[in-house]
């Protein structure tokens, strides 16, 4: 199969994912999004690296997942703890600092 | 290809150093007791940034080296921004030594009996300072790296900890949680952008190293659509994490809404790391491809000069104000970067320490003022406040004055040396924007210096807390290299001006 369509694929991954952030509310959600962006980079990363024959894209997923699992923690630790003091996940309502 | 790696550690060094530190820090914030931890955790990050520093020192000569196989480049501009970096942390650390601004229980929710216990028991967690120096390392390595995984990296290591960091204030811990939100969630995506560009760099040279992508971009043959989007994509993180406009939504939440000490830190340590790195990019990697990216952001340079300098003036709130003006000063260093000479890199060195230091002084003084519910930071209830503490007063106006860039002050010399750069480069049109919204900007410093000194007091309840020893060290001596800096900055100069070329 030719190799650009896995490239198409990762744009059209990446692109949802961007979308999402902008158009959901929920933190959760939106967090899934951005991951979803992450994967859709590791998924050009490793389809170049097939195209070219090198081993240095394949490695680069591996390092992008590493970060995005360090990006969970920080991540749900924020989104957990603006939750237990708000009872509210949408990013709709952390509007505080709107003036 | 089966070579053992190596690595050369003592060119490492400085970032190996606060990377122990940092990991030693979370040890002693398990198994030290509560009583002894603050005053032990504030000595070990002074001690292991100035231990970093000293082997910065070591190194400072070897301008041309690689290290960890390629992945870490050590020239003059790399030295001179990890020093920077170094001395703007170090002082940064003596305002957050300062506890009593961070929330004893990040984990208590808001209000809680949870919270108040710890509060009455004295169990103050004090993990902001081990986050500080991971966040310190990423800075280190962020403008030093001189391949894809390495800048990704860096990039996540130095924003995960500040994310975290923004959400620890102890006063109005609701706006704080949200700036931590806010600051996440946009981070992250900048950094999916970032990545994606990254492949698609990839994808352009099939080379991971920035020496690799500079012989593509001058070898031609290699696929332009690919060059354009990485390049686009790349940029697109990095103008976000210097707060540049389109890209500066969350600059003013997050300022506004982080604890004092950190605003401080971030404003300044984080701009110089993310300066550094696309000096590096742009000049070493895509310097003959600037016909790509010379125009879009001379444009962008120009809407964060003029965004920044007139949004600031409708401010209420000293923090949101300064945070505008931090993004005016991101035009600024802009004009600098599409200089794309050597005085553009040696001027925009330079800047960045003025700014830097002129920052942690202006927002450890903001910490000093105070009622009983925290720190007041409403412009109005600042009225007044040269009759009441007129040394403290009067260092802030001295720092505004840098800002605002009148002569005497580090900020001069710094505006002065990046819009001669502008000049000779060519760039007529970005140094008149340039001069113009330095103007618009002064207006809104002086109101503030108008407001302390001449507005009549309003019997407000506020009072200038006496700064602990640090923190006034900290201040002072900000104060103090704004000052010499703007007098007599000729040996400055001169070492930043030797030093600063990229190798490739």
């Amino acid at each position: 199969m030719n190799s650009a369509n896995y490239l198409y694929l990762s744009a059209m991954l990446f692109t949802i994912g961007a979308v999402g952030v902008v158009i959901r509310r929920n933190a959760i959600v939106v967090f899934m999004c951005i991951e979803l962006m992450l994967n859709a980079a590791n998924l050009a990363f490793v389809t170049f690296a097939r195209i070219n024959g090198t081993l240095d894209g394949q490695i680069i997923a591996f390092f992008t997942m590493v970060v995005a699992a360090c990006e969970v923690v920080v991540g749900l630790a924020i989104i957990v703890t603006i939750f237990r003091s708000r009872r509210s996940t949408s990013v709709d309502d952390a509007s505080l600092l709107k003036r | 290809m089966s070579d053992t790696p190596v690595l050369q550690y003592s060119f490492l060094a400085p970032i190996l150093i606060v990377l122990g530190g940092a990991v030693i820090g979370v040890l002693l914030e398990a198994f030290a007791a509560a009583k002894r931890r603050a005053v032990l955790q504030l000595t070990l990050t002074l001690g292991t940034l100035f231990i970093a520093f000293l082997s910065l020192l070591r190194i400072r000569n070897l301008t041309s080296a690689k290290a960890a196989m390629g992945s870490v480049m050590i020239d003059g501009p790399t030295i001179l921004m990890q020093g920077t970096i170094l001395l703007i942390a170090f002082f940064a650390v003596m305002i957050i030594g300062d506890v009593d601004n961070f929330t004893a229980q990040a984990s208590a929710v808001p209000g809680s009996d949870e919270e108040k216990s710890a509060l009455q028991a004295g169990r103050q967690q004090t993990e902001i300072f081990p986050l500080t120096l991971f966040a310190v390392a990423g800075m280190l390595l962020f403008p030093a790296a001189n391949d894809l995984v390495t800048l990704f990296v860096a990039l996540e290591v130095l924003s995960l900890p500040l994310y975290l960091m923004a959400g620890l204030s102890r006063h109005r811990r609701l706006f704080s949680q949200e700036a931590a939100l806010k600051y996440f969630l946009l981070g992250a995506y900048a950094s999916a952008f970032f990545l994606f560009g990254a492949a698609f760099l990839y994808g352009f040279s099939y080379s991971v190293t920035l020496s690799g992508i500079h012989a593509a971009v001058i070898g031609g043959t290699a696929n332009n659509i690919f060059l354009l989007i990485g390049l686009t994509f790349i940029s697109l993180g990095l103008l976000f994490k210097v707060g540049a406009v389109p890209f500066h939504a969350w600059t003013p939440d997050v300022y506004q809404g982080a604890p004092t000490p950190i605003t401080g830190f971030m404003a300044a340590a984080t701009k110089v790391a993310a300066f550094g790195a696309m000096l590096r990019i742009y000049y070493v990697t895509f310097a003959e491809a600037n016909w790509n990216w010379r125009p879009i952001l001379t444009v962008i340079a120009i809407a964060t000069m003029l965004v920044g300098s007139i949004v600031a003036i409708t401010q209420r709130d000293i923090k949101r104000m300064l945070a505008y003006s931090s993004i005016a000063h991101a035009g600024f260093l802009f004009t600098g970067v599409i200089a794309l000479n050597k005085a553009g890199l040696a001027a925009t060195l330079f800047y960045l320490l003025a700014y830097g230091f002129a920052t942690i002084g202006a927002f450890g003084v903001i910490t000093l003022v105070r009622d009983s519910s925290g720190e007041i930071t409403d412009l109005n209830r600042w009225a007044g406040l040269g009759r009441r503490s007129p040394k403290i007063a009067a260092l802030f106006s001295f720092f505004l004055f840098a800002f605002a860039g009148i002569p005497l002050t580090s900020g001069f010399i710094g505006k002065f040396a990046i819009f001669t750069a502008a000049y000779e480069s060519g760039n007529i049109g970005v140094v008149v924007v340039g001069v113009l919204s330095s103007a618009i900007a002064a207006f809104f410093y002086i109101r503030v210096i108008v407001m302390m000194y001449f507005a009549d007091d309003n019997g407000d309840s506020l009072t200038v807390v006496i700064p602990s020893p640090l923190t006034s060290i900290a201040i002072w001596v900000s104060g103090g290299v704004t000052l010499v800096l703007g007098v007599y900055p000729t040996p400055v100069l001169n070492a930043i001006n030797t030093l600063a070329t990229f190798i490739r």
